[in-house]
């Protein structure tokens, strides 16, 4: 298969791949970028363990190929705490215990920091809603919905 | 000793900053140089003979390293806890659609899964039994030709006669129940990495237990225990669910490591881990009880069949605490319980959170519902008048006398809160097509492995020069918090924080074997050993402070962190200078802790005994509503009240809680592997549902009730389990109410029963 070269800033970083088109955008941070905060579940858009944000957007990574990228922005966990300090909502998870294992934790806070984005005080049912996409199998959620809360109020000030 | 305790205190997760940032690196996220690429080739058929394997087209690709077939090596072993009847690579035949008959390892993942396309299997597809039934049939085809049987073990209870307890009853209820096929579904994906340094393996993965790895790889492959050293990743989700499957892979990868001379890497799609790793067993379960009409409970007869699957793996211990709980936590004078669990083709089962009490937990408070109505009792009142109190004999013959047995506490507290008396009465008719209805479910848990086996554990300190001590113990952190919890411990102990407490890898080189992290004992059994430890360590630490003070020890306290003398509060030490000091000498402060669990003892012809050394007791509340136009059932709320010796960090404890009950919400409502003919045809997370953060209960009420045990570290029991098993069976004793009509099967689905039909393809 032909390279292609692609274009994208991650993290607000600008990065130029070569790579093959077939190739998933969740290959590509993993492994030419080596940000592995971003995990494979499923591979089939259903665990939202890759989540990242593209311009804003919550995407699943392994539904993104490769072309699909180009030019975009694009946001991973290992992107939201700013020098050295944590995200609002990193913190939140950290004080709420919004994780066990921490496998689905990087989508999770993406997911959650999209749903702020639109929405910066939102109910407990627009929270279930935002979050839907992202499966947890160790904290029944509860503890992420109380961080996604707390974090809510942080954002408001 | 710090002035306010640790123990009892939210301390945040000593792990929580490098898992909110993405740091943490599982066993997917290593970078290895040089690190190629393993696959396996799976049974074409549930049950067939290998005729021949040709794969010399395979072997011919570029970029591929080596291809492996039982033929290529003689000296594999075949290994299991219990019984060894399970192969790395099927030499004879396979057994189950998970079966590996080849292995590949190649430059890149596309010329591994191209070169398995390559290899040419010829089989003679062989009769395959599909259920215990048709396994226990005389004409069944014999899955393992060195049994005289398909049966892989027979666990029975025989208590008092039941035929007297049937003849006192004035009602008898016969019932039987059903439990599907459960996928643990943790999130991360199996992976492990083979790495051979002359003649020295080392493996690293999403490994449960480095050292039953160790010592099942050591066994499969022929080698020394002491040429193996396993290193644990932390874990992404794990619920019981990885060990034999990391036992396989891990064999396999050192297979093709030391086959290629290159570190290798096998990890599962999801697909994969659908089709080969070993799930929840299914049970059949026949009850059969005797009841006065006052609502004394006089007999209890059981039979249980439980689906093996093609390799036995933990299902004797599984099924045998299944026969310790099968009766409930009642007293009733004449129990009669067998349980059997039967080799078929279908994909093996084995450990899964709960551990066979999510199933006859689910029958037997069922059952209790089934009964009260009959008896037009409350179904509280009738669990009033039966339940295990202080003093009273389990349906094994144990005696729970010391310790105080708290079922009723859990139950009203959990009543109370759900406010069930008012509820109960309530009319369940709340829309034209919309019911609600609530409805609960108790349990007694035994404690760590019980008769099971040998529960001991080791832990090991280390004062080092910064001032931080080290913790070496061979428990791993499943994601629950472990880790914290044992670190409070230590610096409760220890009078310092616990960002002083280091944990030691999880690598069977440097930390002393604490047995599995199973059965919910890591708090417990850890703990304690833990907590001997820092005593030790605190000890000794005196003992060099009086040397280096010339201060008689009896004369030194430990305060604040600090060893200082009780007459002349100017002669103060700290441990690190005590450290310093022993370095000087070409010493070290160190020491262990062992604890070994009380004694147990089984009887296995009666099933009477002292099955474990302590209990914990549950109750779950639910209250549901159901949509009788849709089939939709929502929990709207769930009450769960745990007793739990002592909660140590009680926010981890609630989110076990919370974990757990979500885990049962989805075994109650949800998930069910579809197997057909032995195929899984939910294969990933599209089709077999987990649950969603819409499906978890509007309001989760957590309730944590406190009542120190002597065994336990500061009185800590254990609660992972517990938490996870009793919510399908509340959930179902909720829709029964609300709807009028009874569920015998797991997941309660109510499509079923509205379209008269399942959605699911036949
Ligand atoms: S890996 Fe992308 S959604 Fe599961
Ligand atoms: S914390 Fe384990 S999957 Fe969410």
């Amino acid at each position: 298969m032909d390279k292609i070269r692609l274009h994208l800033t991650v993290n607000e970083t600008t990065v130029e791949v070569e790579t093959t088109p077939n190739r998933r955008l969740l290959d590509i941070l993993r492994d030419d970028l080596d940000l592995t905060g971003t995990k494979e579940g499923c591979g089939i858009g259903e665990c939202g363990a890759c989540t990242v944000l593209m311009d804003g957007k919550a995407v699943n990574a392994c539904l993104v190929i490769a072309p699909q990228a180009e030019g975009k922005e694009i946001l991973t966990v290992e992107g939201l705490a700013r020098d050295g300090k944590l995200h609002p909502l990193q913190q939140a998870f950290l004080e709420n215990f919004a994780f066990q294992c921490g496998f689905c934790t990087p989508g999770m806070l993406l997911a959650a920091k999209a749903l702020l984005d639109r929405n910066s005080n939102p109910s407990r049912d627009q929270i279930r809603e935002g979050l839907a996409g992202v499966l947890c199998r160790c904290t029944g959620y509860i503890q992420i919905f109380e961080a996604v809360e707390a974090a809510a109020k942080e954002w408001q000030k | 000793m710090p002035k306010s305790s640790l123990i009892g205190q939210s301390l945040l997760r000593v792990d929580g900053l490098e898992k909110v940032t993405g740091q943490t690196r599982f066993a997917a996220d290593l970078k290895v140089p040089g690190l190629i690429h393993g696959r396996m080739l799976f049974s074409r058929f549930p049950h067939a003979r290998i005729l021949g394997i040709d794969c010399a087209q395979a072997q011919a690709l570029p970029g591929v390293h080596a291809v492996l077939t039982a033929a290529d090596l003689p000296n594999l072993r075949p290994f299991g806890i219990v019984f060894a009847d399970q192969e790395v690579i099927v030499s004879q035949k396979a057994r189950y659609l998970g079966d590996v008959v080849a292995l590949v390892a190649a430059e890149s993942p596309e010329a591994a899964e191209e070169a398995l396309s390559l290899i040419e299997v010829q089989y003679q597809p062989l009769p395959a039994v599909f259920s215990p039934q048709e396994a226990l049939a005389d004409s069944a085809p014999l899955i393992h030709a060195e049994r005289p049987n398909n049966i892989v073990n027979h666990h029975k209870v025989r208590k008092g006669d039941v035929s007297l307890g049937f003849a006192q009853a004035d009602m008898i209820l016969e019932r039987e129940y059903r439990t599907q096929w459960v996928e643990h579904a943790y999130l991360e994906l199996e992976a492990v990495t083979a790495v051979f340094h002359h003649d020295q393996l080392e493996l690293f993965g999403s490994i449960q237990n480095p050292f039953s790895t160790q010592s099942m790889v050591a066994s499969a492959l022929g080698l020394p225990s002491e040429q193996i050293r396993v290193r644990q990743t932390p874990l992404g989700g794990s619920f019981g669910g990885k060990d034999e499957v990391m036992y396989l892979m891990a064999a396999r990868a050192a297979l093709l490591a030391k086959a290629t001379q290159r570190p290798v890497r096998m990890q599962h799609s999801r697909e994969e881990s659908f089709r080969e790793s070993y799930k929840r067993h299914p049970y059949q379960m026949r009850y059969k009880v005797g009841a006065t009409r006052e609502g004394l409970l006089t007999a209890m007869e059981i039979a249980i069949l439980a689906d093996a699957g093609a390799y036995a793996a933990s299902s004797t211990f599984v099924t045998w605490r299944s026969v310790v709980h099968a009766a409930g936590p009642y007293r009733v004078e004449h129990v009669k319980t067998d349980i059997t669990a039967v080799y078929t083709n279908n994909i093996y089962t084995g450990a899964m959170r709960g551990f066979g009490t999510p199933q006859v937990i689910f029958a037997v408070e069922s059952l209790m519902d089934e009964l009260a109505q009959e008896l037009k009792l409350r179904p509280d009142e009738l669990r009033r008048r039966n339940l295990l109190t202080t003093g009273t004999v389990t349906a094994t013959g144990q005696c729970l006398n010391d310790h105080p047995v708290s079922l009723r506490d859990v139950m009203d507290r959990a009543l109370q809160s759900i406010d069930y008396a008012q509820k109960i009465n309530e009319p369940a008719q709340t829309g034209t097509t919309k019911r609600r209805g609530i409805g609960f479910a108790i349990s007694h848990r035994g404690c760590s492995l019980g008769a099971e086996g040998v529960d001991r554990a080791e832990a090991r300190l280390r004062w080092q020069p910064d001032g931080t001590v080290l913790l070496s113990i061979g428990l791993s952190d499943n994601g629950a918090g472990l880790n914290t919890v044992l670190s409070q411990i230590v610096a409760q102990e220890l009078g310092i924080g616990t960002e002083q407490v280091r944990m030691d890898e999880p690598d069977t080189t440097l930390v002393p074997d604490a047995g599995s992290t199973v059965a919910s004992r890591g708090t417990l059994m850890g703990g304690n050993a833990v907590r001997e430890a820092a005593i030790h360590l605190r000890e000794m630490l005196l003992v060099s402070a009086s040397q280096l003070l010339s201060l008689p020890a009896e004369q030194l306290s430990f305060v604040e962190g600090r060893v200082c003398s009780n007459l002349d509060p100017s002669q103060v030490v700290s441990p690190a200078e005590v450290v310093d000091w022993l370095a000087s000498c070409g010493k070290s402060l160190e020491a262990t802790g062992s604890y070994e669990a009380p004694t147990v003892d089984w009887q296995e012809e009666t099933g009477q005994g002292r099955a474990y050394f302590t209990y914990v007791y549950g109750c779950q509340a639910a209250e549901v509503e159901v949509d009788l136009s849709t089939g939709q059932v929502r929990v709207l709320h769930l009450v769960a009240a745990h007793e739990l010796g002592r909660a140590i960090n009680p926010a981890t404890a609630k989110g076990q809680i919370y974990g757990g009950v979500a885990m049962g919400l989805g075994y109650g409502l949800l998930e069910e592997l579809d197997l057909h003919q032995g195929q899984a045809r939910s294969d990933n997370l599209d089709r077999y549902l987990l649950p969603t953060t819409c499906d978890v209960p509007q309001v989760v009420t957590p309730i944590l009730i406190e009542n120190p045990d002597p065994a336990g570290p500061y009185g800590a029991k254990s609660l992972g389990e517990p938490t996870n098993e009793l919510t399908a069976a509340a959930i179902a004793n909720a829709i029964s109410q609300a709807t009028g009509f009874r569920l015998r099967e797991l997941p309660c689905d109510l499509i079923k029963i509205v379209l008269l039909r399942t959605l699911k393809p036949d």
